[in-house]
């Protein structure tokens, strides 16, 4: 079988996974995440659902009370509550891990760094400035990495649900319990999933066990150290929960975390799933499937083109270096091969995990672009966890606003009508990651200590800042690795990037979401647009890619753009 | 009054993240550890390759099979260049881009080297045999790259290339279920396998 047509069978396989999966679990999320008393809409036949026992005891320990909703202000309060005191607690624990258990010997980490990682792993970005294997004790693994895998998902689903709600309900202004919603999506979705792929990546190879390594003794006589540790736990929810930060230095391409094609692939299916079951999740929870599938559809579009001029890009080998190999094979495994990367990459730049089972950086210059071009798409095809999600639905709401001016009349998405202040959060939400990127790349390479850092020159040198700004910016956490990213300036600078990239948007969509539960129910009318037909999913299509385009092309041309044409 | 609501946020955020930390931090992966050592012991080790009672290498985990010095051995299947030299310590590519000054230079030097200690064209050499992986730790090889160096092993070790190829053949994996990921060889069990199989020779 030619490598192309194995490439295609891999994808459908995903496919035909996915549109499996999507159904059953979208509809569970949404049965889920139905807790307020009244129906959420007409056509809606969900009914609100109980407390398991153990919920109860968790909300007992956390002292909530758990059948009280929370106006907007109030939801938002305890997401960022929640985060910062993650953030420092995160912090502590590094600082701290070599007078604890479980420290394989690994000393304090320095302070810079434990502030990056910190907000790195809080924010759902897991970019990593360190190497796991000669920084991370087990316990700091396990009781800090991980544990911010979950919960920083379950942030992401509860924002997302919350502002599915300000569509779904009318004249309230109640959106839900924070600290309900956090507790089922950790209980009911993300722990059952865990477990059920940390048990499938053990068979297929993943080590679990808490080992500080073994020294053996290899056939040339020489030493070689085999790391352990407990991968397989922490690998299931960092592709899950869109995370992506590796318990190894190497990420996925690591023989211990992608002991093989098959287990590289699931892993992929792993960091698609959630993503892409949410938009149905969507359209039961605002009474119509048909809204969600439209959302989903979006995504699925731009994810098909995407990896389709990938593979193209990657199958060619581009670049001086890789053509005088004769193939894109720098940073790449032969167990995996050229589809499953690039399928991989795709995969990971397109949900805000930044997993990568081959080495974007050495990408060639076309696929280099096209992975960053992923992440410029603002995380929505399909996004992380959650966020990606609530990104689309933004971004609906801008079309629609956009298709109103067409035809001059009040925009209205799902019977909300979108008045100034709600296009004004709309507005804002877009802004923010742009301004991000671009503000930070152009401070990191206008002052030489931005600059010292590059390992690469000329137009890759550039690619490699603006790759890492927009993988911060957009709480990806994948890189251009060659960019020595464990400095001061870029420990800080990155830093301050994925906090404010994760929780300015936030802030934007939990007021709009709170926006829109005030309000009642528009009548459709003649005149209202159909936002579940094809029309739709191509102007919102449009949107996302003009809006991209407009604002990154520039610096693409001056990176990627150039040194592909080069 | 604000002070005092976010206040008792901060209380709830703090023993929410107390109990995930117990939950999700300790129980979790500590009963899944338990799960794997029942369910299948020596994959979640590592899938540790011993032989006579002492770790060799793990079957997933590539080593370099070079001298003291760093050059290959003749008698032994290479496996592809490394960003950190089979370090298990120090996992990683070289990050390198595709139109690296730095880059150009080593894959060119690779492919001459490769060439003339296998003896064969240089345009007969393939991309594994001249890239780092991205690991640092890629077990395997192309089918084509061991192909090449059939020939070389069975004059080192004067055996049968016939017996060799045998061997090789036996350590390749085509694409899981016949279309997921490309086909590949297994170099560290193969180069055991050879060494099990001609002791005597060598």
């Amino acid at each position: 079988m030619s490598s192309t047509a194995a490439g295609w069978l891999q994808a459908a396989l995903l496919v035909v996974a996915l549109v499996a999966v999507h159904k059953p679990l979208g509809d569970w999320m949404a049965r889920v995440f139905t807790t307020d008393p009244v129906p959420e809409g007409p056509k809606s036949r969900l009914r609100p659902v109980g407390h398991w026992r153990v919920e109860r005891l968790v909300h007992r320990a956390v002292g909530v009370d758990a059948d009280t909703e929370q106006r907007w202000p109030v939801y938002l309060r305890s997401v960022l509550a929640f985060s910062l005191v993650s953030v420092l607690a995160l912090y502590l624990l590094q600082r701290v891990q070599q007078w604890l258990p479980l420290d394989n010997e690994m000393a304090a980490v320095e302070p810079g760094s434990a502030w990056n990682t910190a907000v790195s792993f809080v924010t759902n970005t897991n970019w990593q400035g360190y190497s796991g294997e000669s920084t991370m004790g087990h316990l700091v693994q396990m009781a800090g990495l991980a544990v911010q895998n979950f919960v920083s998902a379950g942030v992401g689903i509860a924002v997302a649900v919350a502002l599915v709600r300000g569509f779904a309900r009318s004249g309230t202004d109640r959106l839900g319990n924070f600290w309900v919603d956090l507790t089922r999506a950790l209980t009911r979705v993300l722990l059952p999933l865990a477990v059920v792929a940390t048990v499938v990546l053990v068979l297929g190879g993943v080590v679990q066990n808490l080992s500080s390594g073994t020294d053996a003794n290899t056939l040339v006589g020489a030493t070689q150290f085999l790391p352990g540790g407990p991968v397989a736990s922490q690998e299931a929810i960092k592709e899950l929960g869109t995370n992506g930060g590796g318990f190894y230095n190497a990420n996925s391409a690591h023989p211990f975390e992608g002991p093989s094609a098959w287990v590289s692939l699931f892993q992929v299916f792993l960091l698609l799933v959630i993503p892409f079951s949410l938009p149905r999740t969507f359209g039961r929870m605002v009474g119509d499937r048909r809204q969600g599938l439209a959302i989903v559809g979006v995504m699925a579009g731009l994810a098909t083109a995407s990896l389709a001029l990938t593979s193209w890009a990657q199958a060619r080998a581009g670049g001086a270096a890789l053509q005088l190999a004769g193939a894109a094979t720098e940073g790449q495994e032969v167990r995996f091969g050229g589809p499953l990367s690039a399928l991989f990459g795709t995969a990971t730049t397109l949900t805000s995990t930044g997993a990568v089972n081959s080495m974007h950086d050495s990408y060639t210059p076309t696929g280099g672009m096209l992975v960053l071009a992923n992440m410029m798409l603002g995380e929505v095809a399909p996004g992380g966890v959650g966020s990606g999600l609530y990104g689309m639905l933004v971004l609906a709401v801008v079309a629609v606003f956009v298709a109103g001016l067409m035809v001059g009349r009040t925009p209205e998405y799902l019977g909300k009508k979108l008045g100034r202040r709600e296009m004004t959060l709309a507005s804002l939400y877009v802004l923010v990651t742009p301004v991000l990127v671009l503000t930070g790349t152009a401070v990191a390479v206008a002052t030489d200590t931005g600059l010292g850092s590059l390992l690469n020159s000329g137009s890759h040198g550039l690619s490699e800042v603006l790759y890492a700004f927009t993988s911060a910016s957009n709480n990806n956490g994948s890189a251009f690795a060659g960019l020595s990213a464990n400095t001061p300036f870029y420990n800080t600078a990155l830093g301050l990037a994925m906090a404010f990239g994760r929780f300015l948007p936030i802030v934007l969509v939990v007021a709009l979401a709170g926006r829109l539960a005030t309000q009642g129910k528009a009548p459709v009318t003649a005149g209202t647009l159909p936002t579940h037909q094809p029309l739709f999913v191509g102007l919102l299509g449009a949107v996302v890619l003009v809006v991209v385009g407009l604002t990154y092309f520039p610096a693409l041309a001056l990176g990627p753009l150039a040194e592909a044409l080069a | 009054m604000s002070a005092l609501r976010s206040g008792r946020q901060l209380v709830a955020a703090v023993r929410a993240l107390l109990v995930a930390t117990v939950v999700l931090g300790l129980a979790y992966p500590l009963v899944m550890t338990g799960v794997a050592q029942l369910i299948a012991p020596a994959r979640a080790d590592g899938s540790l390759v011993s032989v006579d009672g002492s770790v060799v290498g793990s079957s997933l985990i590539g080593q370099s099979f070079t001298d003291e010095d760093g050059d290959p051995l003749p008698e032994y299947f290479q496996t592809r260049p490394s960003a950190s030299d089979y370090d298990g310590a120090a996992s990683g590519g070289s990050n390198l881009g595709p139109n690296s000054e730095e880059l150009i230079a080593a894959v060119g030097e690779r492919r001459a080297d490769v060439a003339a200690f296998i003896g064969v064209a240089e345009s007969e050499v393939p991309a594994d045999a001249v890239t780092a992986s991205g690991s640092g730790l890629d077990p395997d090889i192309s089918p084509e790259y061991a192909a090449l160096q059939v020939r070389r092993v069975a004059e080192a070790r004067g055996v049968p290339v016939d017996d060799v190829q045998a061997l090789v053949t036996e350590h390749t994996d085509g694409r899981d279920l016949g279309f997921i990921g490309a086909p590949h060889v297994r170099v560290l069990e193969l180069n055991l396998a050879l060494d099990q199989r001609f002791d005597a020779e060598s």
